[in-house]
């Protein structure tokens, strides 16, 4: 496959996937900030900035961090590229420059969500329809990843898109950890309080794991478990390991020669979250690990873009 | 469903009224199909040609805009006989320009026989002097040409153009027919019909007949100025239908004296580009330096025989419109053979007699200007308003070897579909021939049809159509 037409198929899958991520991060936000009106209020609010380390502009556009204006920079604003506006026109374009590589039904969701979320009016989207919007970019994405499953054949598109699609989410969920991975460590004060419980849970839903928690460990929520969950179990769709056991399925696949580098750190960073200890990463310090799984999926991304898909 | 025809050569009936015999099946099918049903299938297909994205972007709409070239349901039905002798007239011209490309990059014999004037050929822009001496494969230059015709009121057909640089359109052809197929399967039983979607194929082997000798199993790639050009869905759908890669000129690197494709799994070479790139973007080391849609180092390749170019660099010195008028005395420099197909009367504005006659005649002429294609830069005197005539006639005075001018050929006519019913519209056709050990051509081609009424202008940038062209036993 040419390098430019894997590169446009990879960056379209990550586009919708950082789309559904965005949406995941917002609609936690607005909860926890419906929720609480004390000293978090601006923590919360501040916490979808830090992780796609967008702050200074933000601030460069508005005087106030307010959940309304939150939402217009984080969900509509041209100018932002991560916005779920963008990521949702750049995975479009994408797929308009590769539309006779991918198959007709992906491109039409592609091309219906653009057209859809350009007639969302504005308003809704900050106010009252906030969460039924946050539904749709995710009813989009889950569509989209699944038209592209039920319909591509199986080659280098689908092994690029799948690759696109699971960095982008093990990116996400590392970020989002490190941002809040305070409210995990025990704390001398409030420890069990009301307050850490939200949190928690609030985290564990932003990637749909709330109920596999509850499935999985039949406990209350711990901390300590709530980061092995997002981090080191496997069978876990949006936790670092099990993006890992997608990425290295779909690196497996591709071929050639060019990307042994590549393939050679995905496989490290896949060994190390699949044989982790829970306990040992917290005494060796959870965001310092995190820190250095985010920049392993960095460098990861470069290597895969010099080795397959071309010079950024 | 009643048809009125107007004064010129209709394609379906006789000055009497009477249907033509190879229309016949066609004719009796639309007295018996409800307007109604007609009316729902055209609804259909333009609904299909919306889905599948077969549109075509206009050059100064707005940025990107797409539009859908429209579909006439009516086809234009040939004789197998009368198509035959097209043929005939198609291979002989187009073998005669190639024979002349060769020669103009050579021995130059027909500049020293004094058949065409040498400073015509060696000043044009389009010859490009990088060409000289290079031998090809089959010394073929234009391995894809597309021929305008016109039928004229007394029945015959004329070359209205030839197209050897990058011809579009095929891909409406192959569309067309599917297209027609589908909505109308019925017709297809009536009569025999000569199929046109082998098309593709027929490219593909023309395309790996022109390989370097030295390439075994040639790697083919179609090159793309890229998805904001007008003819992007064209570039897709062969490349999809041969088969073959669809690269950009970044996708392209020359190493080690060949061309290579940047693959995600390392360097492939080719061996022949199928190119839809103009020259002057081809190389920004020989040609344009602002080129971003070409391949630096390409020419040096090509020059080595390690790669093949379809067409051609400098194939535009023989489609020229001031080249035009000399291809008759070609076809009988080159071939000893007399022309099948007639060229349309021309007068070149370089020559004074001919300048002082077309100037005073513009408003019951053609002027085009010989670079110009498209429809774009033309003039058609009797309907253009005296303001546009006189502002042509300015640019004519300032630079008359610009212009040639033709009489205004009264285009034949076919039934098509339009707001009020079944009406004569004005049609041409382009056949898409192929070069390679032999000239070929499948048996149809593109019919485009000018939609508004008494309009000549048949360009689908200017409001043109298409139709489904018929070849019948």
């Amino acid at each position: 496959m040419l390098a430019r037409v894997a590169d446009r198929i990879f960056w379209m899958s990550r586009q919708m996937e950082r789309a559904e991520n965005m949406a995941r991060i917002l609609g936690v936000t607005s909860n926890l900030v419906l929720l609480d009106t004390g000293d978090l209020q601006e923590q919360n609010l501040l916490a979808p900035l830090s992780i796609t380390e967008t702050e200074a502009a933000y601030k460069e556009r508005h005087d106030k961090l307010t959940l309304p204006a939150l939402i217009e920079f984080m969900a509509l604003d041209e100018k932002n590229p991560s916005s779920i506006y963008s990521c949702l026109k750049w995975a479009r374009e994408n797929a308009h420059a590769v539309r006779w590589q991918i198959t007709s039904e992906m491109w039409e969701t592609l091309n219906a969500t653009w057209i859809e979320m350009r007639a969302i009016p504005r308003g809704r989207v900050t106010g009252a329809g906030a969460t039924q919007f946050f539904d749709w970019v995710k009813e989009r994405s889950h569509l989209f990843r699944g038209v592209t499953y039920g319909t591509i054949v199986r080659g280098e598109a689908f092994n690029f898109s799948r690759l696109g699609t699971f960095l982008e989410r093990a990116d996400n969920t590392a970020r989002i950890l490190d941002v809040k991975y305070h409210i995990l460590l025990p704390s001398v004060e409030d420890v069990g309080g009301a307050l850490d419980y939200y949190q928690w849970t609030a985290l564990l839903r932003s990637v749909s794991a709330y109920e596999t928690y509850r499935q999985l460990y039949r406990d209350q929520i711990f901390p300590i478990k709530v980061a092995q969950l997002l981090i080191l179990e496997r069978r876990m769709p949006r936790s670092l390991a099990g993006c890992f056991e997608l990425i290295i399925e779909a690196m497996d696949r591709i071929r050639g020669q060019g990307g042994q580098s590549a393939k050679r750190l995905a496989y490290e960073l896949h060994a190390r979250l699949s044989y982790a200890d829970i306990e040992e990463v917290f005494q060796s310090g959870l965001h310092e690990y995190l820190t250095e799984v985010l920049a392993d999926i960095g460098e990861l991304g470069s290597r895969v873009q010099r080795a397959y898909l071309g010079a950024v | 469903m009643p048809y009125a025809f107007g004064v010129h050569y209709d394609e379906m009936r006789l000055a009497n009224g009477e249907v033509r015999p190879h229309f016949r099946a066609l004719a009796d099918w639309l007295a018996e199909t409800p307007a109604e049903r007609v009316a729902e299938k055209r609804r259909e297909a333009d609904l299909l040609f919306h889905r599948v994205g077969i549109t075509f972007a206009v050059y100064g709409d707005a940025a990107g805009a797409e539009r859908l070239i429209p579909f006439d349901t009516i086809p234009r039905v040939i004789p197998k006989t009368e198509w035959d002798e097209l043929a005939r007239g198609l291979r002989q011209r187009v073998s005669a320009l190639n024979r002349f490309l060769h020669d103009i990059y050579h021995g130059q014999e027909i500049l020293k026989a004094g058949v065409i004037p040498a400073e015509q050929v060696l000043s044009n822009e389009a010859y490009q002097v990088s060409m000289l001496g290079l031998e090809l494969p089959n010394r073929v230059y234009s391995h894809v040409a597309g021929i305008d015709l016109i039928r004229h009121d007394d029945g015959k057909y004329y070359v209205l153009e030839d197209n050897l640089r990058t011809p579009s359109g095929v891909s409406y052809m192959i569309e067309n027919r599917k297209m027609m197929m589908r909505l109308f399967p019925e017709l297809f039983a009536r009569q025999h019909v000569h199929p046109v979607e082998h098309y593709p194929g027929l490219l593909l082997e023309t395309l790996r007949a022109a390989a370097p000798p030295a390439a075994h199993d040639p790697v083919v790639a179609v090159l793309t100025p890229g998805q904001y050009n007008s003819a992007y869905f064209e570039h897709t759908f062969l490349a999809q239908q041969m088969g073959v890669e669809l690269v950009e000129g970044p996708d392209l690197f020359v190493k080690d004296g060949f061309v290579h494709m940047r693959t995600t799994s390392g360097p492939q070479r080719v061996d022949v580009i199928y190119r839809r790139v103009d020259d002057v973007f081809l190389d920004p080391l020989a040609f344009r330096q602002d080129s971003l849609l070409g391949v630096p180092g390409l020419l040096s390749v090509y020059r080595a025989g390690n790669v093949a170019l379809a067409n051609a660099i400098g194939t535009g010195v023989a489609d020229d419109k001031s080249t035009y008028p000399y291809v008759p005395e070609m076809i009988r420099f080159y071939l000893g053979e007399e022309p099948v197909l007639e060229n349309v009367p021309t007068w070149q504005c370089k020559r004074p007699e001919d300048l002082e006659y077309v100037l005073e005649k513009m408003n019951e002429l053609v002027v085009k200007e010989v670079q110009g294609s498209g429809g774009y830069g033309m003039l058609i005197g009797p309907a253009a308003k005296k303001a546009e005539i006189e502002s042509f006639r300015a640019r004519i005075k300032a630079n008359p070897a610009n212009y040639i001018a033709q009489p205004t050929l009264s285009l034949s006519t076919c039934p098509t579909f339009v707001e009020e019913g079944m009406a004569p519209r004005h049609v041409d056709l382009r056949p898409y021939v192929l070069a390679g050990k032999d000239v070929r051509l499948v048996s149809g081609g593109l019919t485009r049809v000018a939609l508004r009424e008494g309009s000549l202008v048949v360009n689908s940038s200017q409001g043109g159509g298409t139709k489904d062209t018929w070849v019948v036993d």
